[in-house]
């Protein structure tokens, strides 16, 4: 995967925030008017065909960051760019060279066939018909597309519609794909056919890609690297592996014993979590030592079933992560 | 311009595919909204039948204030009234959608729910504004002949432009569908008489503040010819192109600060 930053990034943000104005009551008639931060001064830099991963508690101003970022709110302060431009006042500019897909807001048309809205497509963004025709032919294919073509969006599922508003955001060839929450409410193997399509999509290289999500399984799927951001701020920035290093992820070594041992084995750098099943099973932490040293201990003393490496778990560290900012 | 053009008679269209569904229910906004109209000019006929006079002008004056002023609110209502539907957008966070497009936001809203079931209204204020000036009896000339055609079509400006400004509040202010209803119903109905009968605190602000008197009043005594009896020079009545643009522009500026302050809505 190349991931070399070319001359101009795809987004580029310094000090980016957004206030909004709240106004609380105080009394039988007066009230207060109090400033929040939803983003509180965020830098980023994303490069050209990059997948970033943009994750935080519910709140912490992830979505506002992408509404920016697309030309829908005005920041409040800071500088932004994406595709080259900054994106309120070139708003219609920008339009043509990023795709959206904010789950919730649709970008079809409820009372016609998905097809239609395809159509409709590709005349708001001008896309040249056998430009447009190439690519939709590809999204067909591989978001499976034909069987609910000619069906009225109103009555498509909602994986069904989500595939649709995929393609709807690709069919005029946009440079950054802008995803908020892409598989929230899914089932599993709607989730999976998605994250496979999205990681193909970011894999090519052609387009730079950033999503919000509250699902594990599509940070470790799709994003090579994840900006974690509470409280409106940038809290960790880079790969997953970076994340379990700083945070101290551990991982763990579970030993299943024929009987179990008198006493648990001393190795430098690991450490028992625990014991379950009468001493059956020990679970031991590994401090960044390798399991290798640990397990041959263990073969000396005799009585071994079985041994699994656990690789650490990503919820955790986050769920850690949001509670500290908390 | 061209590509623009096109995309949003292909809203437009996709509004009618989507509006064929719903056919009796059109037929039945369009037939009884039509009466609305007839019912507007009988009124002022009605008052004739206890006066001869309003507010100094006689029937076939006041008529074709009334007409005038009906045409230009139809057209208006026709091209931009839609648009207090913004609100919905705005409380629903819909606009994220429509700001997300390489088009203009207030060309996507109009053509995305462009009324055809109001077209009837507009081709009847039509034949009523013609019939008017057929019995008005006017003393025409070549300035008058445009003026004819420029005024409803200014009048259409400054509703639309009332409309729009309207509409703006919503980013403000959520709840303001009645408040701006206030300015556009209620603005058709004061232009439909001549400004002479409302006390002068009422003139300051919507006949000359809000510009309503040049919807169907001061373009009315031009085409008459006759001065006005509150005395503004007889130069001001043709300036009724110059008022519309500089409310329209007007509201174009409001309606680009209202959606900058667009909030959106949690997601």
């Amino acid at each position: 995967m190349s991931r070399t930053p070319r001359v101009t990034p795809a987004i580029r943000a310094t000090g980016l925030r957004k206030d909004f104005t709240v106004k609380r009551k105080a009394g039988r008639l007066r009230r207060t008017t109090h400033t929040v931060a939803a983003v509180a001064g965020v830098d980023l830099t994303v490069g050209q065909g990059e997948t970033v991963g943009y994750i935080g508690p519910n709140g912490a101003g992830k979505s506002t960051t992408l509404k920016m970022m697309t030309g829908v709110l005005t920041p409040s302060g800071g500088e932004l760019s994406v595709c080259g431009v900054e994106p309120v006042p070139r708003r219609k500019q920008l339009a043509r060279r990023i795709g959206v897909v904010f789950g919730q807001r649709s970008q079809l048309w409820w009372d016609l066939p998905l097809r239609e809205s395809f159509r409709m497509l590709r005349y708001v963004y001008a896309v040249p018909e056998a430009e447009h025709a190439e690519r939709l032919a590809a999204c067909r294919e591989l978001l499976d597309l034909d069987a609910f073509l000619d069906t009225p969006v109103r009555q498509l599922s909602l994986g069904q519609r989500m595939r649709g508003e995929i393609t709807a955001a690709l069919l005029h060839g946009p440079r950054v794909l802008f995803l908020d929450e892409p598989t929230i409410g899914l089932d599993v193997v709607s989730k999976q056919a998605l994250r496979g399509f999205l990681a193909d999509l970011g894999a090519g290289g052609d387009v730079t890609i950033m999503l919000t999500t509250h699902d594990l399984a599509d940070i470790e799927r799709l994003c090579p690297r994840l900006v974690v951001v509470d409280h409106g701020r940038v809290v960790h920035d880079g790969t997953l592996a970076e994340l379990h290093a700083r945070h101290g992820s551990q991982r763990r070594v579970v030993v299943d014993l024929d009987t179990p041992y008198d006493e648990l084995p001393h190795v430098p750098g690991a450490k028992v979590d625990r014991v379950e099943d009468d001493g059956h099973r020990v679970v031991f932490a590994l401090d960044g030592v390798p399991a290798g040293g640990l397990i041959a201990r263990l073969a000396q003393q005799g009585g071994l079933r079985d041994v699994a490496v656990l690789e650490p778990d990503i919820e955790e560290v986050v769920a850690r992560l949001y509670a500290r900012g908390a | 311009m061209g590509d623009s053009a096109r995309a949003y008679r292909e809203l437009v269209r996709a509004q009618i595919r989507s509006q064929s569904q719903y056919r009796l229910s059109f037929a039945l906004d369009a037939g009884l909204t039509s009466v609305m109209t007839l019912l507007e000019i009988l009124t002022v006929i009605v008052l004739f039948r206890v006066t001869p006079e309003l507010g100094g002008f006689s029937l076939r004056e006041a008529l074709l204030i009334a007409a005038l002023c009906e045409f230009g609110f139809h057209i208006a209502d026709l091209a931009v009234g839609n648009i207090e539907d913004v609100n919905r957008y705005v409380r629903l966070g819909l606009m994220d959608s429509v700001l997300v497009r390489p088009l203009s936001p207030l060309g996507q809203l109009l053509a995305t729910d462009f009324p055809f079931r109001k077209v009837g209204r507009v081709v009847q204020s039509a034949a009523l504004y013609v019939g008017v000036l057929v019995y008005a009896d006017l003393d025409w000339t070549p300035a008058r002949a445009v003026l004819a055609v420029v005024a409803p079509l200014s009048a259409a400006a400054l509703f639309s432009a009332v409309f729009v400004a309207g509409a703006t509040v919503a980013f403000w202010w959520i709840d303001s569908g009645e408040i701006a209803n206030a300015f556009t119903y209620g603005g058709r109905q004061f232009g439909s008489y001549p400004v002479t009968v409302y006390p002068s605190w009422l003139r300051s602000v919507f006949a000359y503040g809000l510009g309503l008197a040049f919807a169907g009043y001061q373009p009315a005594l031009a085409l008459l010819g006759r001065p006005d009896p509150l005395g503004t020079p007889a130069w001001v009545a043709w300036c009724t192109p110059a008022v519309a643009a500089v409310a329209w522009t007007a509201a174009l500026l409001l309606w680009r600060t209202g959606i900058r302050q667009y909030r959106s809505t949690g997601s």
